[in-house]
């Protein structure tokens, strides 16, 4: 009896101590990976095609020549997105993670913060084949500005306008629209032939997010100090926010019930011809997928205010995209390297963004053939003048939700028929500032 | 003869006792010691599972615990009471937003648990009676208990969207209830699908147990007051639901628990950002955690919690079998 109770005072004292001291698990912070095990790689990619299956078969092919080169043998594991970011803090918190992974680009500063990703020094670079391989736009998305970039480009992404052509030529609309009064203008046309207008994932945080950045590019607004605070409610920031949700609730070029929608169902409208345009990043293998043919949609720059797209106020799109980076704990340093550099070398890099509908983010890569077709033409023409990276700052990830929840709101406010008021932005915008950690 | 019997007899009586005599401790020992011993796996793994991680919760909750020190979160500054005094401060916007949450949760408890109480009551006393298909209702009634939370509430989502979705379809074009479609995912009206999706889930439990506890009175009670010319109502309200007053009294605890603590449910009908008016407490403090990635104030909210829990089943369970007592004692 009294050694039982003995023992269970012990356990808990030990638990006790174990969680005061930190040790209840983790990883150790030495900061290191090894090269304890140099024959196997643990790689996560993220669900780029249209579905886990399908990225698999893309994937395994390629991971298979690695190993027949290197004799190194890479274990696969497709993650959705929907659980990348946890899956990726879990392993951050646990230690025990996969040796390479992807992220969502703009994620790269959020990441880097946790101290989990290998920092990519100059001498990193040199290994597989040096800084100057990757276009501009794609480091820009990298991390903190004056840190060693936490992951590498590997695919690149810009968002454009698809239009359908049918619905266009029934609405006697002869160009796509190239600023936002043309776009409801041309609606009004496509609304008079009982057609949508345009589709948006209003309950989509990420989506919400990635437009109401670049409305606020378009009204000279950021959404962070230069000194990395959040900045929601500047005139601009609302303008912008207010302008996107209006397009629902004061020119109805939305449709309201694209309010909630949060599964890309917006695509399978456009594919299925129910809605005449839709602002999407890298979306042909999306609507292929879907059968919808080349041949039937056009794919146009995103529009601006007025004028073309360009730098500053003329800015069209996010720089997006996927980034390769290298886990900290990785026993296999060495293998890590030598893989990432087989993702990121010319044949790699064509085959792999040919199979997603994506731009390679190394220069030699996208200037081949390959890469030359109209709609591919729009996507690096966006990225190489008219695209801006997310805010570089520690914070983004928490930026990216609470702003991406704030226009879900709105939009859920829009549907309901409740006014959208400059007021009641500021108010929504307000609240999300209030949540984002206190510096 | 008899004699020598009776020595024969009480001989090995002797020799027992004489056994036993010096070595009166193993037995003993086994005796009290081998319950223990049977609860000690349990006891190991209870510990594991549910004491440790509870006590690193508490600790992390008195640390600034952010995405900078999760790689190793023993190295995380301590911020004494600031997450708590966060948590709290409801002129704030996390504490406003907690308290927001917090009595949405508690409005939502309430009418889902008295809403599956109530139905699941009505449908085991109708369900009493024998008739034909009784066995295939009740297996019908169990269904939504018996479906894998995930694929079930899904399929709500399906059924709730505002384009395409059944209810709409039913409300609307058929029954033509409501001037236009309605939102049920965003919006107000979140909260009544949420609380729809939840009873809809719950009550077959309730059910269930009703059923069991029902099968526990005595027919000759109903007799006995059918003699004396009780009415339905009457057979209900004096016979019945007395009856089951400790089985109620666990229900309805239960019931309260798992439904303030759901989350699977907000989860897969919303998703990460759940709308305002359906902000239960649950989500609230996993968006705290997993998506502001403040681990420290989702940890002090998660102990707020697990007090006001604790706070409100004490009390429950003192009043209700203070109750019991008392009409035991009459």
């Amino acid at each position: 009896m009294r050694t039982i109770r003995a023992a269970a005072t012990g356990a808990v004292v030990m638990s006790l101590a174990l969680a005061a001291t930190g040790c209840g698990g983790g990883s150790s912070t030495d900061g290191g990976g090894s090269d304890d095990s140099p024959k196997t790689l643990t790689y996560w990619a993220s669900n780029q095609g249209a579905s886990i299956e399908a990225d698999k078969k893309v994937l395994q092919p390629e991971l298979d020549k690695f190993e027949k080169r290197t004799g190194i043998k890479v274990k696969l594991e497709v993650v959705p997105w929907s659980d990348l970011l946890n899956r990726i803090l879990t392993a951050a918190t646990s230690g025990q993670g996969p040796d390479v992974l992807n992220i969502g680009n703009t994620w790269s500063a959020s990441l880097q913060a946790t101290g989990a990703l290998l920092p990519w020094s100059d001498a990193e670079f040199t290994k597989i084949g040096g800084k100057d391989r990757f276009v501009a736009s794609a480091l820009g998305s990298t991390g903190a500005q004056g840190k060693d970039p936490a992951a590498v480009p590997l695919y690149s992404m810009a968002y454009a306008l698809y239009y359908n052509k049918q619905i266009f030529a029934d609405a006697g609309i002869t160009h796509p629209p190239a600023t936002w009064a043309e776009l409801v203008a041309d609606g009004k046309k496509i609304q008079a032939k009982g057609k949508q207008v345009l589709g948006a994932e209003g309950a989509n945080v990420s989506e919400n997010i990635h437009h109401a950045f670049v409305f606020a590019k378009q009204h000279g607004a950021d959404f962070f100090t230069a000194d990395g605070k959040p900045d929601f409610t500047s005139d601009g920031a609302v303008s912008a926010v207010k302008q996107y949700v209006d397009l629902m609730a004061k020119d109805k070029a939305i449709p309201q019930g694209n309010a909630e929608y949060a599964q890309n169902q917006s695509v399978s409208d456009f594919a299925k011809g129910r809605t005449a345009m839709l602002l999407w990043q890298s979306a042909s293998a999306n609507l292929k997928s879907q059968g919808m043919s080349e041949d039937k949609y056009g794919i146009a720059p995103v529009p601006v205010q007025s004028g073309a797209p360009g730098a500053g106020a003329q800015v069209n799109s996010m720089v997006a995209g996927i980034n390769l980076a290298v886990f900290k704990n990785t026993d296999n340093l060495g293998g890590a390297s030598e893989f990432v550099k087989f993702m990121t070398g010319d044949e790699e890099q064509k085959i792999l963004n040919t199979a997603y509908s994506t731009i390679p983010p190394v220069a030699s890569a996208q200037s081949d053939a390959a890469f030359n077709s109209p709609a591919n033409a729009v996507l690096k023409d966006t990225l190489a003048k008219s695209a801006a990276a997310l805010p570089q700052v520690a914070d983004e990830s928490q930026f990216e939700t609470v702003v991406g929840t704030a226009v879900k709101e709105l939009f859920a406010d829009a549907a309901a028929g409740r006014p959208v008021t400059t007021d009641s932005v500021k108010a929504e915008l307000a609240k999300a500032q209030q949540q984002m950690p206190a510096k | 003869m008899s004699g020598t019997t009776t020595a024969e007899v009480e001989k090995p009586r002797v020799r027992t006792d004489a056994g036993r005599e010096p070595h009166p401790r193993p037995g003993r020992i086994r005796r009290i010691g081998l319950p223990y011993l049977l609860l000690l796996p349990a006891l190991a793994l209870e510990l594991l599972v549910h004491l440790v991680p509870m006590v690193i919760g508490i600790v992390m909750s008195f640390k600034e615990l952010t995405q900078f020190y999760i790689r190793d979160w023993g190295t995380a500054p301590w911020s004494g009471l600031d997450n708590y005094r966060m948590s709290v401060d409801f002129d704030a916007p996390v504490g406003e937003a907690m308290l927001h949450s917090f009595f949405v949760t508690v409005g939502f408890t309430l009418l889902s648990v008295g809403l599956c109480w109530l139905i699941g009551t009505a449908a085991a006393i109708f369900m009493q009676d024998t008739f034909r298909g009784r066995g295939l209702l009740r297996a019908l009634f169990l269904v939504p208990y018996a479906l894998p939370v995930y694929a079930a509430v899904i399929t709500w989502v399906f059924m709730f969207q505002h384009d395409n979705g059944l209810v709409n379809h039913v409300l609307h074009d058929q029954l033509h209830l409501t001037d236009e479609r309605s939102f049920w995912l965003i919006g107000d009206n979140s909260f009544y699908a949420l609380l729809t999706v939840s009873v809809w889930k719950g009550w077959p439990f309730a059910f269930l147990i009703v059923m069991a506890g029902l099968q526990n009175i005595p027919g000759e009670l109903y007799e006995a007051a059918a003699l004396d010319g009780a009415g339905m109502w009457q057979r209900i309200r004096r016979i019945t639901l007395p009856s089951l007053g400790p089985v109620n009294q666990v229900l309805v605890l239960v019931l309260f628990l798992w439904t303030f603590n759901d989350f699977n449910t907000p989860f897969v009908l919303f998703g990460r950002a759940a709308p305002e008016a359906a902000d239960l407490i649950s989500v609230h403090i996993y968006q705290a955690s997993f998506v502001t990635w403040n681990f420290g104030t989702g940890s002090a909210m998660s102990v707020l919690l697990l007090v006001f829990l604790l706070a409100v089943t004490g009390v429950y369970l003192a009043v209700t079998s203070r109750g019991r007592r008392a009409s035991h004692a009459q």
